[in-house]
C-alpha cells in the first residue's frame, strides 16, 4: 500500500493538471460572462465532491449508530433496500418528473445510495465507520470551503455583488457551519459519548444537503439553475470538461481521505497505547 | 480574468493549507509514537 500511494498521488497530480488545462484552454468561452465563467469548472465539481463526502459521512454515522443495536441494524438494511427499490420503481412510474430529469438518472441514484451503504457496511466495521465519518466530514468541509470562496469570486463580476442572502447561498453557508461544528465537537469533546453525539449531529446535518441542492428548484434565487438534471442546458464540450474536472477532484478527494483515514487510525491506536501506559504507571 | 485566477489560486491555497495541517498532524503523531517506544 505504501508503494501505491506515491504512484496514485503522481497520477492524480497529472490528471488535475490535465483538467486545469482543459478548463483554461480547451473549454469554449461563455458568450455572456466571458472567461470568468471558467470558475464553474472548479466551483461545481467542488460542490458535488463536498455533497458526496457529506453523504458518506451520513452513511458511516448511521452505520455506527445502528450497529450498536442488532435489530436496528437489520431494520436499516431493509430500509436501504426499500429506498433503492422504491426509487427505481418510482422513477419509471411517476409521469411528471421535473423538467430535464431522466428516469434512468433517478433510478441510478437509488441504486447508488444502496450500493454506497452496503459497500461501507462491508469494509468499515465498528470504529472504522466512525473514523470514516470524521474523515469524510473533514475533507467535505475543505471542499465546501472552496465552494464558498469561489462562489463570491464568480458572483462579484457577474452579479455585481459578493454575496446575497438567498436560499442556495445561505443554505450552503449553514451546511458548512453544521459540519464545522461537527468537527469542533469531535476535536474538543472528551466525553465517551462523543462519537454517538457526533453521529446524531451528522444525521441532522445531512438533511441540509438536499435542501441546498433543491433550493434552486423550489425557491426564487439568484443562483443559476443546475446544468444537469434541472432544466438548464450546457454545451457538450463544457459538460465534458466539467466531468473531467469532477473526476480529477474525486481522485484528489479520495487520496486526501485515504491519507487522513490512515492518520486517524494511527491516532486512535496511539491514544489507546498512551491510556494503557498511564494506567500501568498508576498501578 | 483576475477573478478567474483568484478563484483558481484560492482553491489550491485551501487544499495546500489542508495538506499542510495533515503533514503537521503526521509529524506530531510520529513524535508521540517515538515517545511511546522509548517508555
Amino acid at each position: 500500500m505504501k508503494r501505491i500511494f506515491p504512484i496514485l498521488a503522481l497520477l492524480t497530480g497529472a490528471f488535475l493538471s490535465y483538467a486545469l488545462y482543459l478548463a483554461l484552454e480547451v473549454a469554449p468561452t461563455e458568450q455572456t460572462m466571458g472567461d470568468v465563467q471558467r470558475i464553474f469548472y472548479y466551483h461545481v465539481p467542488s460542490a458535488w465532491t463536498a455533497f458526496l463526502l457529506f453523504f458518506i459521512n451520513l452513511v458511516a454515522s448511521v452505520l455506527y449508530l445502528v450497529r450498536r443495536i442488532p435489530s436496528a441494524d437489520r431494520i436499516a438494511n431493509w430500509v436501504v433496500i426499500a429506498i433503492g427499490g422504491v426509487t427505481c420503481i418510482a422513477a419509471f412510474m411517476v409521469k411528471q418528473l421535473p423538467q430535464g430529469v431522466e428516469p434512468s438518472s433517478v433510478a441510478t441514484t437509488g441504486i447508488g445510495i444502496a450500493a454506497i451503504y452496503f459497500l461501507i457496511r462491508r469494509y468499515f466495521s465498528g470504529d472504522a465507520a466512525d473514523a470514516l465519518a470524521v474523515v469524510s466530514a473533514e475533507v467535505g468541509v475543505v471542499f465546501c470551503t472552496v465552494v464558498l470562496v469561489t462562489g463570491p469570486l464568480w458572483a462579484r463580476p457577474v452579479w455585481g455583488i459578493w454575496w446575497t442572502w438567498d436560499m442556495r447561498l445561505t443554505s450552503t453557508l449553514i451546511l458548512w457551519l453544521i459540519y464545522v461544528s461537527y468537527l469542533f465537537l469531535r476535536r474538543f469533546s472528551s466525553s465517551s459519548q462523543t462519537a454517538v453525539l457526533a453521529a446524531a449531529l451528522a444525521i441532522f446535518g445531512a438533511l441540509d444537503v438536499p435542501l441546498v441542492y433543491f433550493s434552486i428548484w423550489f425557491f426564487r434565487t439568484q443562483h443559476p439553475q443546475p446544468v444537469i438534471g434541472g432544466g438548464g442546458s450546457i454545451d457538450p464540450r463544457m459538460l465534458h470538461v466539467l466531468l473531467i474536472n469532477w473526476l480529477a477532484f474525486l481522485c484528489f478527494a479520495g487520496l486526501l481521505c485515504w491519507s487522513r483515514y490512515r492518520l486517524e487510525i494511527v491516532r486512535r491506536q496511539v491514544e489507546e497505547a498512551q491510556a494503557l501506559k498511564s494506567l500501568e504507571s498508576v498501578r | 480574468m483576475n477573478f478567474l485566477y483568484a478563484a483558481y489560486a484560492a482553491t489550491w491555497v485551501i487544499h495546500v493549507v489542508y495538506l499542510g495541517t495533515l503533514v503537521t498532524r503526521y509529524m506530531r503523531l510520529r513524535r508521540d509514537v517515538d515517545e511511546l517506544k522509548r517508555k
